[in-house]
């Protein structure tokens, strides 16, 4: 017997890859939620505790990890109105492969000066 | 070995009559769901970019973000709602797709009620704790040194 789930209908291109990017984006965004709201909590604690591993966020590396939260963010958010279209503008489904490619418009244009910004700041120390 | 196209029916929600195979109708939870993640999605879409931009992108951006910095904005009522409603629609949001994952990728019953009995407390648990932390924050409190806190609690 195969383990492969019945059912499963790959179809590819732009309509499955953007669902699973949309998928992933999503799931990694909830997980980063649950420890920002965490850490966040700290402010209850002391302002020692909160500075403390805010600290621990500010150099390089992390970083490199915001600037991925913030991708998958803008992804996430850029292809989820795309879906909104699919599902109530008349030609929506029509035209979902070309809004996928107008959500990369978007997230190139909004990406790059949120990289430059961001990266500059955190690069250069800030104080 | 021939690869079987057989389409499992949904294992969450509403089914429309004609396509139901066992079981009674769970109302119309299913659609309410479809609807929240659309209107959620609209307004955390400007709530996040806010978000982000105020605290990433404003002065020193991420260098700023400190006990004072949070402070200072929770003092303002406009910043209590907006962080409040993001953290609400956000969880909900979250919560639900994740439930949706949850629904198509574990086969077994147990293994879904087990995941989503411990998705639904983690996110309880969240919600709660973050509510409570806008709400009761204190951003003076005493015996903290002072170049920790707002500007405003010198006054």
């Amino acid at each position: 017997m195969s383990k492969t789930p019945a059912g499963t209908l790959y179809r590819g291109r732009e309509g499955m890859w953007s669902w699973v990017g949309h998928r992933v984006t999503g799931v990694a965004i909830f997980f980063f939620l649950l420890v920002h709201v965490l850490d966040t909590a700290l402010v209850r604690v002391s302002p020692d505790a909160y500075n403390a591993v805010i600290a621990t966020y500010k150099n390089p590396f992390m970083a490199l990890l915001e600037a991925g939260l913030v991708a998958a963010i803008v992804f996430h958010a850029f292809n989820g109105l795309r879906v909104i279209l699919i599902d109530f503008w008349k030609k929506g489904p029509k035209n979902q492969a070309k809004m996928l490619w107008g959500v990369v418009g978007l997230w190139v244009v909004v990406m790059v000066p949120f990289l430059i910004r961001h990266l500059t700041l955190a690069f250069t120390g800030g104080h | 070995m021939a690869v079987s196209t057989e389409i499992q029916a949904p294992r969450s929600g509403r089914i429309a009559p004609e396509y139901k195979r066992h079981g009674r109708s769970k109302g119309n939870f299913e659609m309410f769901a479809w609807l929240f993640m659309r209107l959620s999605g609209v307004v955390l879409v400007v709530l996040i970019f806010g978000h982000l931009f105020v605290n990433l992108m404003v002065g020193e951006g991420v260098h700023a973000i400190d006990f004072g910095f949070v402070g200072g904005k929770w003092a303002d009522p406009f910043w209590q709602v907006w962080d409040l409603a993001m953290l609400w629609l956000a969880m909900l949001h979250g919560t639900n797709g994740v439930r949706t994952i949850i629904n198509d990728y574990a086969e077994k019953d147990g293994t879904r009620m087990t995941l989503k009995t411990v998705l639904y407390l983690a996110s309880a648990v969240v919600i709660v704790l973050g509510t409570l932390v806008i709400f009761t924050f204190d951003p003076c409190p005493a015996g903290a040194a002072a170049d920790l806190l707002p500007s405003f609690c010198r006054a």
